[in-house]
């Protein structure tokens, strides 16, 4: 593999200086929810909304004068400080802006501040809608600190803390058991994957000395290819970890017991990616080894169709989005693995799937919210008419998602289909099917919801969503359909600098073969959804007895395999060694104690309590001493 | 006249003291033989202060007395206490130190 | 050479052997008193032998604290925990005269043959140390001088002690006194209730021949006034309960009124009944007129 050119941060001056207050204002509105109390109730949400604001603006003000600014000046450093010293080496702190992380600042605070304006509406009712907001700015200051931080350590800070923000939202409504235990489930498998960062950050520091962003890029080549390998496999355990990717996915699904825009926001739009942006971060290490590399292409493929069997077989609707989050989250995997070619586009669709996804999970809200928090689809049905605003942003994220002709997803799936195509036919192909399976599933979810009868339960009457919840729908229907067209043309230029791609010429419409085959086979999809789900739905789901409609419904039996392979072979050995604690140890301490306890038996005998008998020890002992110090004399 | 006899004397009643104390089980006899030690200690303090020829010696045998009297009074009294509480001044009586 | 037999010499052969025999007397002495006295006699010997060593202050001291104050207190407290007592001298604990003669014989032996063979030189004698101001100011100059504050600290250790033996033997009284009003409340209640005599016990001996406490007082029938007597005393037995000779002077001085009263209507006096006791009369110290007109 080719070592790629590294390009070194300048350092900050102007606005630059202030990147810091992205992360600060959000902590600080978390901090200040948290602390007053009740007495924020009134205002609270408000506050919370308007954190993710004021840092979209400073992202915002940022991105312009990286615009104005040449390439080489774009890749800002800021503020960096020792952090910790130890011995040999230390670890400094600081904030790198460059075109990665400030495209990643736009999506959480931009996509962010639409969610938190959605829930003002949507927690309305909810009587700690407070502490939900401080949650959610917890969140933003957490995904702040992953994405911009100049060095692992840092970024690791940010990766626990996005950890801790999305285990407190799943288990908001904590009375709940499955929440609860969805949190813990969430919370124990990405320390799973946690385990990884960590142990690639001990072994970062082990060969650089340092876990800087740009040492590690810089130092990499010198670095033996079995060490690369290690080092692409520890950190794809932990993007697999936190992107839910396969084997590490059974928390995503179990996730959407927290509130609809926690599911939208992190569970969709931004945390989940942090594994793409991680891979993508590391390319120098990836692109020095191709087994790694590999490795994450076929798990960017699994998840695929891992995600896409699970949205095809579920009823519940937010389930099916998040098997869907799966699977899209897989395209981009599969793409970041490709190489310098595919990490623009894994990028390019990160963020296209950041709006559109964020547009199907908060459209999914407003029809909860209609529909007295009923998830199951079999209970929908001609929603069209019932909710026409939410029927035509949810349309539009549809159409983004399976990749309609000048569509978001239609740009940045297909350059990633394309990219498949030049590593090897076998992922391409993979790949087109995959994208057929997701127009199938989702033109099913589209059609059990808005079309055919209503079936719904009794006392149900769908209302419609109020204009603070529709704003933030168009808002990020209209980032569905022109995100795309966007960025297109100029997102791989902007970003070569970073993942060191080479610039492809990519046009508005491809005309190629490649092109047409995608469109043909997401029709085909289409198509097969309408047929099928044209019929008449039962209001109870069918029990099934084909293998693959059971395994989508239980999610791939992840859980019983987890269960088998890991947990019971886990309490097994916990069990013998907490046998062997009590039986060898224990026992090795308790003989002990027992040998003194009879050793104290026979010396008790001395202690027969009388003075006399004391002293006339303590004469004898007198006597031996001053018979040892004369016989010593003379000897 | 050689001083080794004084200290020889010395040794003999303090091993008197110890036996006393040892074979003794009343109380007030037992302080008695710890006072005979005291005393025999003292006179080797005056012996050797003959001996060396300064006045030290006699000054420790001085301070020697005053602690034994505040120690006579203190244990006195605890005797007396014991007396009071047990009707007893046996020191075999009391024995509950072993518990 | 004849060995030169000083006063030293003399006193030490004297008082050594002596203060040894004091000694084993004091261990072997069955009786504490005897122990004591036995101790009293060593600390004398012991004075002596301090004299004999030029040691003029310890001599007096000696005596004065161990003889007269520590061996006191000794008495003292012999006095209230049982002066009588005889000490068994049978061992209890097993194996404790084998270690007492083990540790005793290996002590003296080591002690003797070790220290007692220390000093390789003579005396050098403390008329250097002593000089012009003589013994005691010599050693005043050490205790107030270099040893000034093991001075003071042994001070302190005295208070202390006085202090700690001060707390050591007071006793809290287990009920508060009987305050004068309580006492007659009592009594006048015990009075109501079994008709018991509400007034004070009556004062020992008062009619009696002895005006001492072990005799009871009489009634002016002749009769033993119950309670008159501390019960520790009636039960000691030291009350003398010959009624007679309690009675008759009660009853001498009965005859003699009524001789009185027969002399005035005519009838002579018996002498011989006054003359049997002249001195019983005299110390009757009964009160009343009559009674001093027949004392002769």
């Amino acid at each position: 593999m080719n070592p790629l050119e590294v390009v070194n941060p300048v350092a900050a001056t102007g606005l630059f200086s202030y990147a810091w207050l992205m992360i600060a204002i959000p902590l600080v509105v978390a901090g200040l929810l948290l602390i007053v109390g009740r007495a924020g109730d009134a205002w609270g949400h408000l506050l919370g909304a308007a954190a993710p604001m004021a840092s979209f603006v400073i992202a915002l003000l940022l991105f312009i004068s990286m615009l104005g600014s040449g390439d080489g000046a774009r890749a800002v450093s800021v503020g960096t400080y020792r952090w910790i010293s130890a011995g040999s080496w230390t670890v400094s702190a600081g904030l790198l802006v460059d075109q990665l992380s400030i495209l990643f600042a736009l999506l959480v605070t931009g996509v962010g501040s639409l969610i938190f304006v959605y829930s003002i509406g949507y927690m309305r009712e909810d009587p700690a809608r407070r502490r939900f907001f401080a949650f959610l700015n917890l969140f933003v200051a957490a995904m702040m600190i992953l994405v911009l931080a100049d060095n692992y350590l840092v970024l690791f800070v940010g990766w626990e803390g996005v950890g801790l923000a999305s285990y407190l939202l799943i288990g908001f409504w904590q009375e709940r058991n499955s929440a609860a235990l969805a949190a813990k489930k969430a919370f124990i498998t990405n320390k799973v994957g946690d385990l990884g960062l960590l142990t690639a950050m001990f072994a970062m520091f082990a060969l650089f000395g340092s876990v800087d962003f740009s040492t590690v890029n810089a130092q990499a080549p010198a670095m033996p290819s079995g060490w690369a390998t290690a080092l692409g496999l520890l950190l794809l355990l932990a993007a697999c970890g936190k992107s839910a990717q396969v084997p590490l996915q059974v928390w995503l699904l179990d996730a959407m017991e927290g509130p609809t825009p926690v599911s939208a926001l992190i569970h969709a739009a931004t945390m989940v990616t942090a594994g793409v942006y991680l891979v993508v971060r590391s390319h120098a290490i990836f692109a020095l080894s191709e087994p790694a590399s590999l490795a994450v292409s076929i798990v960017g493929l699994a998840s695929v169709f891992a995600g896409a069997w699970i949205g095809c077989a579920k009823d519940d609707i937010k389930k099916v989005l998040a098997g869907s989050t799966m699977s899209q989250i897989g395209y981009m995997m599969l793409a970041a693995g490709i190489g310098p070619a595919g990490a623009a586009f894994a990028i390019f669709h990160l963020l296209t799937h950041g709006a559109f996804k964020a547009n199907l999970f908060l459209g999914a809200g407003a029809i909860m919210h209609g529909m007295d928090d009923d998830v199951d689809m079999r209970h929908y049905g001609a929603l069209a008419r019932a909710m026409p605003w939410v029927f035509a942003t949810f349309a539009c994220g549809y159409l983004a998602i399976i990749g309609f002709p000048f569509f978001a997803g239609y740009y940045s799936k297909d350059h990633i289909i394309s990219a498949a195509f030049g590593k090897s036919p076998v992922f391409g192909w993979l790949a087109l099917a995959g994208a057929g399976i997701t127009a199938f599933y989702m033109t099913r979810l589209v059609m059990m919801t808005f079309f055919g009868p209503a079936r719904h339960l009794p006392g149900v009457h769908p209302h419609r969503p109020g204009p603070v919840m529709v704003v933030p729908l168009v808002v990020l229907a209209a980032a569905s359909v022109f995100s795309g067209l966007a960025l297109n043309g100029w997102i791989q230029g902007w970003l070569a600098p970073a993942v060191g791609a080479e610039v492809e010429p990519s046009h508005l419409l491809e005309l190629s073969w490649m092109g047409a085959v995608t469109l043909l086979v997401v029709g085909l999809g289409v198509a097969l959804g309408v047929v099928l789900y044209r019929r008449p739905i039962a209001q109870q789901q069918p029990v099934s007895h084909n293998f693959f409609v059971n395994a989508g419904r239980n999610e791939l039996y992840a859980n019983a395999l987890n269960e088998a392979v890991l947990m019971r072979p886990g309490q097994a050995l916990c069990e013998g060694l907490d046998f062997a604690d009590k039986e060898l140890v224990d026992g090795a301490a308790r003989s002990s104690a027992e040998l003194a306890k009879a050793g104290g038996g026979v010396l008790r005998l001395a202690e027969n309590g009388y003075v006399r008998s004391y002293g006339a020890t303590m004469a004898l002992g007198i006597v031996a001493v001053g018979l040892v110090m004369i016989l010593g004399r003379l000897a | 006249m050689n001083p080794n006899a004084y200290i020889v004397l010395s040794s003999i009643l303090f091993c008197l003291g110890l036996l006393g104390f040892l074979v003794r089980r009343n109380a007030l006899v037992a302080f008695m033989s710890i006072e005979l030690m005291l005393n025999a200690a003292n006179l080797s303090f005056v012996t050797f202060a003959n001996v060396h020829g300064n006045l030290d010696g006699q000054v420790a045998a001085f301070f020697v007395m005053v602690v034994a009297a505040a120690e006579v009074v203190v244990g006195l009294a605890i005797i007396m206490m014991i007396f009071r509480t047990r009707r007893s001044a046996s020191v075999d009586d009391e024995n509950l130190l072993r518990h | 050479m004849i060995p030169l037999v000083t006063g030293q010499a003399i006193a030490f052969w004297i008082l050594g052997p002596l203060s040894i025999a004091a000694g084993a007397g004091m261990v072997f002495s069955r009786k504490p008193v005897h122990c004591a006295l036995c101790l009293a006699g060593l600390m004398c010997c012991l004075a002596g032998l301090y004299a004999s060593l030029d040691a003029p202050f310890l001599f007096v001291a000696q005596i004065i604290v161990y003889t007269g104050a520590v061996m006191m207190l000794f008495v003292f407290t012999m006095m209230m925990i049982g002066v009588d007592s005889v000490d068994e001298m049978v061992e209890t604990i097993k194996g404790q005269r084998a270690a007492t003669a083990i540790a005793v014989l290996g002590l003296a032996v080591l002690l003797v043959s070790a220290v007692g063979h220390g000093i390789l030189t003579g005396s050098q004698g403390l008329a250097q140390a002593n000089g012009q101001a003589g013994n005691v100011r010599s050693l005043a100059f050490l205790v107030f001088g270099r040893y000034v504050f093991a001075f003071e600290a042994t001070a302190a250790l005295l208070i202390t002690a006085a202090l700690a033996a001060m707390v050591l033997s007071h006793g809290e009284p287990l009920v508060g006194k009987e305050r004068q009003r309580a006492r007659l409340e009592r009594r006048t209640k015990e009075f109501a209730a079994t008709g018991a005599d509400p007034g004070p016990l009556p004062s020992p001996g008062i009619y009696a021949r002895h005006n001492s406490v072990d005799h009871p007082a009489l009634l002016p029938d002749g009769a033993i006034a119950d309670g008159s007597v501390i019960a520790t005393l009636a039960a000691r037995g030291a009350v003398i309960v010959d009624k007679g000779r309690l009675v008759a002077p009660t009853v001498r001085a009965d005859q003699a009124l009524a001789d009185v009263h027969d002399e005035q209507h005519g009838i002579l006096p018996g002498e011989a009944e006054l003359s049997a006791a002249p001195g019983e009369a005299e110390l009757s110290a009964v009160p009343g007129g009559p009674a001093k007109e027949i004392t002769p």
